[in-house]
């Protein structure tokens, strides 16, 4: 076999399953590591001809009991970076305190995939059309991000609308783990709405997803968020929408105005699922009817 | 050189010990290696269910599946769903209700059928209809699929 100049190659050269953060972040700490969580992006994008090459060490952090768990403390609510797409679908706690999670798991996928794929898998994988994302961008979520520095475990919260630079690419450094993401319980006024384009509810790449959260006080809103999947080159937040909606009183003329102005924030291509035009056109569609309250896409 | 990741686990009741490619897909090493060609390869990209096993009691696509991670966990595919007594409940269905045509999918829609069975119980038909999405039959409807998975575990309109 040639050897190579870097440490990319078709495959792993050696492999590691350990079972304590701590560890892991030891085995990542060169820098020269591929994270397995779920496993269902990495196998496809790492096929012979497939777009990521594999970095010396591969390692698998499924045996890692710390990064499983939903729980809240002090009014936020953390989620492991483990935890999967049915577990978020089937949790009591996020039922109840952000049902938008468990309503976008429910349309993610199939139901093999729910259970292998992670929500910290799903963030890192940093796909324009991450389903998780939307509704967690909505939520003001951010991530946990640790490393091992100077003997010992050093964790940074990234907010989430500052993660992602690009398809595929995030502030993540090679010698750093997603462990967890946490946001605030969403006040009881709260209101947040998702919805996913596609002809069908299985195993549909977005081609435009949408989530809208704010809050609600006889039709005015305040604290409004709005994020956009599948028409840019990240999840993206629709700020100049935001930025216009913020204080304003629901009417015909506000809400198209904010569909306007959210398809004006997107950046949408075309691609074998959808033009671009039917993009910007979708967006103003999605967002007219989250303002309407009706998230039945 | 690739490295390989020596791993045990029971599959179907019993213990397998095997030295596998880092980077074999759960599929792979069940067909290729070990012979259990029940299992079978279809898309490979997790679409279309043919590859359904269960592990640790939870249905999942083998051919997205990491081999060196079944270590130590509890792998069934369906060459252990039948036991002494005879087909398993879920495959007799299928065979009463006429739901085969080809076959190739077989494997795969009986093992999340079962995976539904054992974990959902009695459910609507659209539950029903959305707890077989990930599998695609090629050959026909999913009329006698549907049938025959609600004669096992019942369904409510």
């Amino acid at each position: 076999m040639v050897s190579q100049a870097t440490t990319e190659s078709q495959t792993p050269q050696e492999y590691a399953a350990p079972s304590t953060i701590e560890e892991a972040l030891r085995s990542i700490a060169d820098g020269d590591a591929t994270i397995l969580a779920g496993g269902t992006d990495l196998m496809l994008q790492t096929k012979p001809g497939g777009r990521l090459p594999y970095r010396r060490k591969l390692v698998n952090i499924r045996r890692i009991a710390g990064l499983r768990g939903v729980g809240e403390k002090d009014g936020r609510i953390s989620i492991g970076a483990l935890v999967t797409i049915t577990d978020i679908a089937n949790n009591e706690l996020l039922k109840t305190a952000a049902p938008v999670l468990p309503q976008t798991a429910d349309c993610f996928a199939s139901g093999q995939i729910r259970n292998m794929g992670t929500v910290g898998g799903n963030i890192c994988n940093a796909s324009p059309a991450g389903d998780m994302i939307v509704p967690l961008l909505v939520l003001d979520a951010e991530v946990e991000l640790s490393a091992w520095a100077k003997g010992a475990v050093a964790t940074r919260l990234v907010p989430l609308s500052k993660f992602f630079t690009g398809p595929g690419r995030t502030v993540k450094q090679p010698n750093e783990l997603l462990t967890r993401i946490v946001f605030a319980r969403p006040d009881k006024k709260y209101s947040v709405g998702y919805i996913k384009s596609g002809p069908r509810p299985a195993l549909e790449i977005s081609t435009v997803s949408a989530a809208l959260s704010a809050i609600r006080d006889n039709d005015k809103l305040s604290s409004v968020r709005i994020a956009l999947g599948a028409v840019g080159p990240t999840v993206l937040r629709a700020v100049k929408a935001e930025a216009y909606l913020e204080g304003k009183t629901v009417n015909a003329q506000v809400v198209a105005e904010t569909a306007r102005l959210a398809a004006e924030d997107a950046s949408p291509i075309d691609d074998v699922r959808a033009t671009a035009w039917y993009r910007r056109h979708l967006i103003q569609v999605y967002v007219k009817r989250l303002l309407e309250n009706d998230s039945q896409g | 050189m690739t490295a390989k990741v020596d791993i045990s686990f029971t599959l179907n009741g019993h213990l397998k010990k095997v030295s596998v490619p880092a980077d074999m897909s759960a599929l792979t090493m069940l067909r290729d290696m070990l012979g259990m060609t029940g299992t079978k390869l279809a898309c490979g990209e997790g679409e279309c269910g043919a590859c359904t096993i269960m592990v640790d009691g939870v249905s999942l696509n083998s051919c997205l599946m990491y081999a060196a991670e079944c270590d130590g966990r509890t792998v069934l595919t369906i060459e252990g769903l039948r036991t002494a007594a005879g087909l398993d409940p879920m495959q007799k269905a299928f065979v009463e209700k006429g739901a085969i045509q080809c076959g190739y999918c077989m494997p795969g829609m009986i093992m999340q059928a079962k995976y539904l069975a054992d974990t959902k119980g009695k459910m609507t038909h659209e539950e029903l209809q959305r707890g077989l999405e990930g599998n695609v039959c090629r050959c026909t409807g999913y009329k006698k699929v549907f049938d025959a998975v609600a004669a096992v575990v019942g369904v409510t309109e």
